[in-house]
């Protein structure tokens, strides 16, 4: 039984990235993988190998589009164009939910391809819930929404993260992509606890987690995606899931890939904390 | 703060100390980020705008291998950052990084000077390849299509994903060489020269003035490049130009050193480009 209202998808497991690197040993070996997350943006082409290795993945695993440039957060309109493309690739994938970023990154048409941090104001969460509405009903499919990394907070912000978080998804009424190495990440920049965080956003909007790896510096971590999962993170996802029940769980490995074996691997050590969990009905 | 992000780096990829109005940066950071207790407000910013120009600068390093080959690291950069800031990322898709890269070279050929044909042919290949990977497959016309159509009212289109090029330099053959360099060096880097700059600049010093007629395009989701005669190459453009069969074949008799036996030359080149499949629609007047 789904464990909430943007989670019927409790049997999705351990998921991990697609990524260029294994097309080849995926494609030839088929090894057993719950379900793959792909950037859309990466397949939001013509033609070429890159639909024509997503159609082979298709004819054999569980795909979940990931977004990287929605940019709900940013002051401009929806990009209809980019809305267009995206739905072309949600028929051909016909994924169960899509996600983006709860952030922004684009101005008057440029594009900054990174994802920004935003001002946690009571108007930024009702233009972006405005936004994230209109895509969904564009779309047709469920959105979940991904706090990210962050290495600035401003001035102006009236309420935390997570609260913003929250009157985001509420407002919406969309989903969460719970990114927990993320939370770590800006919870060590920005020196808040990292478990108040889980504990204040709506469980019962939590679709998907992700997990990752990133990189210490002397003043800041940067969340690079290129690290095995450190302790600290599991016990925050362990912590997480028991909030949530059961949800699928995505690990991502961008930079410094190694092998496929490695990467699925590291994903299947949330097994020991899915496993544990029961599931069951959380309320909001 | 997205023009403070997008604004590029000092020599010493670190933010610039002053805004446009002269205004210290410092100063204008801390009146919207917050300092927390390990780093400024501009300190904060400045992870922002690195990220923002490393990210762009991989991208274009590795779009434009040839280029960089032609240029040399240094002047590659230069190259980067003045065309990266005269046009930013216009696309959701940094696949498209590169589009205005022809139009920013011949409006400021400084830039590429004293190579500037040479880096201009480089730029066209490298941004063919790039249409080439990803771009739309129309279903081909058969061999046996092309036998039911009307030479006089038919107009044939190339496939979205083949460019055609007319080069004054054989770069195709000088980035393969680039290409193989840079593959063996990442395989074996013990093996290779010391400086693949060196490498890169005697590969260039052997490139000599040539016209090459060219078409790059994918076959079985392979990027390829094949060298034309210089009359299927005014056919083919004249497909291009919207011409019809017998418009595009008429053109023929204008191109110097056209075969003589022109009947059998076009009969294979046309086996050829449906064996590739460069053909497609047919569009009636």
């Amino acid at each position: 039984m789904p464990a909430n209202a943007f989670n019927a998808f409790t049997d999705y497991g351990i998921g991990i990235g697609l990524r260029v690197p294994h097309y080849n040993h995926i494609l030839s070996e088929k090894p057993t993988v719950d379900w793959f997350e792909i950037i859309s943006e990466n397949f939001m082409c013509d033609g070429g190998r890159p639909l024509k290795v997503l159609d082979q993945i298709l004819e054999q695993y569980r795909v979940v589009q990931h977004g990287v440039s929605a940019y709900f957060g940013s002051a401009e309109p929806l990009n209809r164009e980019h809305l267009k493309k995206l739905k072309r690739l949600v028929k051909r994938t016909k994924t169960p939910w899509l996600s983006d970023h709860l952030c922004w990154g684009s101005v008057d048409g440029r594009y900054t391809h990174d994802l920004l941090p935003m001002p946690y104001t009571m108007a930024a969460a009702k233009v972006t819930a405005g936004k994230i509405r209109q895509a969904r009903d564009f779309l047709e499919v469920p959105i979940a929404v991904e706090n990210v990394s962050s290495y600035a907070e401003f001035h102006v912000s009236e309420m935390t993260e997570w609260e913003f978080l929250s009157e985001v998804v509420e407002r919406a009424d969309c989903g969460i992509l719970l990114d927990v190495n993320n939370i770590y990440v800006s919870s060590r920049n920005h020196s808040f606890n990292p478990f108040d965080y889980i504990d204040n956003v709506p469980a019962s909007r939590v679709a998907q987690f992700h997990i990752a790896g990133h990189t210490q510096y002397r003043k800041y971590i940067l969340d690079t995606h290129d690290h095995p999962v450190i302790d600290p993170v599991w016990k925050l996802y362990e912590h997480a899931i028991r909030r949530t029940g059961p949800t699928a769980t995505l690990l991502e490995w961008d930079a410094r890939i190694p092998s496929f074996q490695e990467v699925h691997h590291e994903a299947l050590k949330a097994r020991r904390f899915l496993e544990n969990v029961e599931p069951k009905k959380i309320a909001a | 703060m997205a023009g403070a992000v997008m604004r590029p780096l000092t020599s010493r990829a670190g933010m610039q100390s002053r805004w446009r109005d002269g205004q210290l940066m410092k100063k204008m950071a801390a009146g919207f980020i917050k300092p927390n207790d390990r780093l400024t407000s501009f300190e904060r910013l400045e992870i922002y705008n690195r990220q923002y120009w490393f990210r762009l600068q991989d991208c274009f390093y590795d779009d434009y291998p040839g280029l960089r080959a032609v240029l040399g690291d240094r002047r590659f950069a230069r190259l980067a950052q003045a065309y990266l800031t005269r046009h930013p990322s216009a696309s959701f898709s940094l696949r498209n990084l590169g589009r205005p890269l022809l139009e920013f070279l011949e409006a400021e050929p400084q830039w590429v000077a004293p190579h500037r044909q040479l880096a201009l042919d480089m730029a066209r290949l490298e941004w063919a390849q790039i249409e080439a990977f990803d771009n739309e497959a129309k279903p081909p016309l058969t061999k046996d299509s092309l036998l039911e159509i009307d030479p006089a009212r038919t107009r044939l289109q190339l496939q979205p994903h083949l460019t055609l090029l007319e080069l004054s330099h054989p770069v195709d053959e000088f980035l393969v060489q680039v290409k193989r360099a840079d593959r063996l060096r990442d395989e074996a880097s013990n093996a290779m020269e010391a400086h693949p700059a060196r490498l890169r600049r005697r590969l260039r010093r052997r490139l000599k003035a040539a016209t090459v007629f060219l078409a790059v395009h994918r076959h079985q989701d392979t990027v390829y490049y094949k060298r034309l005669e210089p009359g299927a190459f005014t056919v083919l453009s004249a497909f291009h130009a919207k011409a019809t069969l017998a418009q595009a074949c008429q053109q023929l008799g204008a191109v110097e050193g056209a075969p003589d036996d022109l009947g059998a030359k076009i009969k294979s080149w046309f086996e050829s480009w449906a064996a590739l499949c460069w053909l497609c629609r047919l569009d009636r007047e």
